[in-house]
Parts: structure tokens; C-alpha cells; sequence
């Protein structure tokens, strides 16, 4: 029994650790636009947001069993299968973060929970129907509805205040855009918080620790709000640095259009029952804002580098997690997750020290974007030329 | 409507995501605007005209329309617990 209480204490960090790099792969969904235009210094824009995303992650917990109970049938649920699933989602999230590329976090833990799920129990134990339903059609649309509504926001905007003089105008945009980038944050909170509720949930059912049927416990909600803020306030600075200044460069007036797109999709959906994932909707939203805005150069090819992840998200993650899984059951018992969660720590700490050389920092997020996710003066600083120089 | 896709909540969300995603921003543009009336043609920015009472009626009244959505938003959300 002690064995079994040691494999619940790791799937729950486990469960919290891929919560908060949920939180940072995610900080730039909602204050990307904000930090890049200078509405928010990048520090207060984490900070405005991580408070916002705890916030959101206690607004309503409606949604958080459906994610997993939809998708996997329950029954083949063992914390086993949930910790190797997690370890495919948070080698993924930490990969795609390391590359600057804003991919989908629910698709990450998705795929890897779908992955681990498959090599324990065989395809049938996916709701496939479910899959594409829930997951893959929304995927493909929403980047598309979001670019839309933020053309059209953007282009309505910038038509009706194109004769007011410069200063008030970037100010007034700066002040609409902290609002719609805070929006943004409470939802993600709300949507995304629960997603790692629902799994740690879904496992605590399948250990017998809860009856069937049961709500995320209050210790489960508060962990997941926590990790989630933390994670967020830690900021994913190459992510951010990818979606604000790599795709578009932003003015005020686009990151309101572009945020507000990015609001009213996410919350609509929810209204409709859709899960969305925010980032598909942020990125899209920040093309949108592009498109839509004269003289705008969208890079196209980092657009198309992102889709491309995008597309291997839920399989990569699946994989990872199916080879984790094998290694567990392969070896065994407590002893196959422990083997697994070291692993899975031993690459976190690899990932980790490889961003920091060089580093993407709040201090040079907004460098000037020179075909890379690391800018020139921090580079250049890693060769050995310590020339460092603070974009404005 | 059939199982693989929603249509009907996909067009709804086009729908009122246009309205409040693109509408809300213009709507807020156009209070910016009444708050910062183009000034006269002689001069490029220097010309800071200040609006009637009824630019600032107006614009204050959109921007309370603006306000009340984002209320509307987060109860949404609230909503769904």
C-alpha cells in the first residue's frame, strides 16, 4: 500500500509540474501583444496575469472532469498510464517551449494521456469520435474564426481612429489592451487550471481514492490554481518573444483588436461547449491583427513552423508518452514510475539549463526580431562578446 | 449537425465572437475618437481640440457599453460552475 500511496505522491507532482508549464508555455497568449507594445513592463504583465490566471482557476469547475472522460474510457485509467501520459505533455511543452514555438498545452497533455492510454489498454480504449469531435475539428477552425474576428477588428479600428494624432491613440489602445489581455488571462485560468484538475481527478477515481462521479477536491483546485500562477509568473519569455515580436510587429491598436479576438473566441466557445486551445486561438488572433493592419509584415514562414508543430502535437506527446509507458509497466510497479519521473526530472533540468545559454530574459524580449527566437545582443553575449544591449 | 462537427455552435461562435471580439474594440475606437476629435488641418498632432459635452456623454456612454460586456464576459464564466 505504501508503494501505491508513493506512485499517487509522484502522479500528483507530476500532474502539477506539466500545470506549470501549462502556465509559462501559455503567458504569452494573453500578454505577448501587452509586453511587446510597452502597454505593460514584461515583469507586471506576468505578474497581472499570473494573478488572473489563479483568479480564473477558481471561477468555475465545471468542466474539469470532462477532458479525460470524454476522450479515454475511465476504466483503463491506472496512475501508472496518468503519470506516463504526463510525461509525454510535459517533454513535449518543455521542447516546443525551448524552440520558441507557442503549441497547444491541452493538446500536449491530450496526446500524451491518449498515447499511454493506447499502449496500456490498445486503441479501443480511445473515444476516437470523441478525439476529432472535441479536439481535432476545434484545432483546425479556431486559429481561422480567431484570425477572422481580429481582421475585422483591426481593420474597423484602425479606420475609426486613423485622423486621431498618434499620442492619444497608442495611449488609449495601451489602456484597452491591458483589459483585453486580462480577459484573456481569466479565461485561460479557468479553461486550463482545470485541465490538469481533471486528470489529477480522473486518477484519483481510477486509484479508488475517490468515489465515481466525484468533484475535483479542494486541495486539487487550490495546487492547480497555484501551479498554474506560478507558472504563468515564471514566464515563458520565448514564447512570448516568438508570438509578439516573431510573427507580427505589433502596435497598440492591432494587440487590442487581436487580444479582444482572442477574448470573445475563447469565451463564446466555452459558452458552446467547445474546449479550445488558447494558444491555436492567440496565435491565429495575432495574424488576424496583422493581416488586417496596412503595411504589417506577417513572417508567414514562422507561422507556417508553428502550424507544423501544432500538427505534431498530439501524436509526439502521444509517443512519448506510449514509451513511457512501456518503460513503467516494463519495469514495473513503484519502481517503473519512479524511473520514469527521474527521467522526466533529469530532462526538465536538461531543457532548463539549455535555455539559459543564451537566455531569453524579460530584459531582451522585445530585441529587435533578427530571424531568431534569440536575440542578436544575448547570442552574441554567448560567444563570449559581452555587448549587451536592452531593446526598448 | 452531425457527430464530427458542431456547425451550428461553429457559426454562433463566428457570429457573436465578431460581434463582441471586433465590435467591442470598435466601439471603443469610436469613444476614443470622440474623446480626441481630429483638430483643425493646420497642424499635424499640435492641434489638441477638446470635445463638446456630448463627445464626452457619448464616449463615456460607449465605453460603459464596453465595460458591461467584459461584466457579461467574466459572468460567463462564472456562469459555468
Amino acid at each position: 500500500m505504501t508503494g501505491n500511496d508513493a506512485v499517487l505522491a509522484l502522479m500528483v507532482v507530476t500532474a502539477l509540474g506539466f500545470d506549470f508549464t501549462n502556465g509559462f508555455h501559455d503567458t504569452g497568449n494573453a500578454m505577448a501583444t501587452s509586453i511587446v507594445t510597452g502597454a505593460l513592463p514584461p515583469r507586471v504583465a506576468v505578474a497581472v496575469s499570473a494573478v488572473l490566471n489563479l483568479v480564473g482557476a477558481f471561477l468555475s469547475t465545471a468542466v474539469a472532469a470532462t477532458i479525460a472522460n470524454g476522450l479515454v474510457a475511465s476504466g483503463e485509467v491506472t496512475l501508472t498510464v496518468v503519470c506516463a501520459g504526463l510525461t509525454g505533455s510535459i517533454l513535449w511543452n518543455l521542447a516546443t517551449w525551448y524552440l520558441g514555438i507557442p503549441s497547444s498545452s491541452s493538446h500536449a497533455l491530450i496526446g500524451g494521456v491518449i498515447g499511454a492510454t493506447v499502449a496500456a489498454a490498445g486503441s479501443s480504449a480511445v473515444k476516437w469520435q470523441g478525439l476529432v469531435s472535441k479536439v481535432i475539428v476545434p484545432a483546425a477552425l479556431s486559429p481561422f474564426i480567431a484570425g477572422l474576428v481580429a481582421v475585422a477588428g483591426t481593420l474597423l479600428v484602425a479606420r475609426i481612429t486613423r485622423d486621431v494624432s498618434e499620442l492619444p491613440r497608442e495611449r488609449g489602445f495601451r489602456l484597452g489592451q491591458i483589459g483585453s489581455a486580462s480577459m484573456v488571462s481569466l479565461a485561460h485560468g479557468t479553461n486550463d487550471a482545470q485541465k490538469t484538475m481533471g486528470v489529477i481527478t480522473l486518477a484519483l477515481i481510477a486509484n479508488g481514492t475517490l468515489p465515481a462521479g466525484a468533484k475535483a477536491p479542494d486541495w486539487v483546485i487550490l495546487s492547480c490554481a497555484v501551479a498554474i500562477a506560478l507558472g504563468t509568473y515564471a514566464g515563458g519569455w520565448r514564447v512570448i518573444r516568438a508570438l509578439g515580436k516573431g510573427l507580427v510587429e505589433i502596435a497598440p491598436p492591432q494587440g487590442m483588436a487581436a487580444e479582444s479576438a482572442s477574448a470573445a473566441v475563447i469565451l463564446c466557445s466555452t459558452d458552446f461547449g467547445y474546449s479550445l486551445s488558447t494558444t491555436h486561438v492567440a496565435t491565429g488572433s495575432i495574424l488576424g491583427s496583422g493581416v488586417g493592419w496596412k503595411g504589417a509584415v506577417v513572417r508567414w514562414q514562422l507561422a507556417r513552423r508553428m502550424v507544423t508543430a501544432w500538427l505534431f502535437t498530439l501524436p509526439a506527446a502521444a509517443l512519448v508518452g506510449a514509451a513511457a509507458y512501456w518503460v513503467a509497466n516494463g519495469i514495473g510497479g513503484t519502481a517503473g514510475v519512479v524511473v520514469i519521473f527521474v527521467v522526466l526530472v533529469l530532462a526538465s533540468v536538461a531543457f532548463f539549463a539549455a535555455s539559459r545559454y543564451p537566455a531569453v530574459t524579460p530584459e531582451n524580449v522585445n530585441a529587435a526580431w533578427t530571424g531568431s527566437v534569440i536575440p542578436e545582443s544575448a547570442a552574441a553575449k554567448a560567444k563570449g562578446k559581452a555587448k549587451d544591449e536592452v531593446g526598448s | 449537425m452531425n457527430s464530427w462537427i458542431n456547425l451550428d455552435a461553429v457559426w454562433r461562435i463566428v457570429v457573436v465572437g465578431l460581434l463582441t471580439g471586433a465590435g467591442l474594440p470598435a466601439l471603443f475606437a469610436l469613444g476614443l475618437r470622440l474623446l480626441n476629435p481630429p483638430g483643425p488641418a493646420d497642424g499635424p498632432s499640435t492641434g489638441r481640440t477638446t470635445p463638446g459635452p456630448v463627445g464626452y456623454a457619448l464616449a463615456g456612454l460607449l465605453f460603459a457599453v464596453v465595460l458591461a460586456s467584459i461584466g457579461w464576459g467574466i459572468s460567463v464564466i462564472v456562469g459555468h460552475s
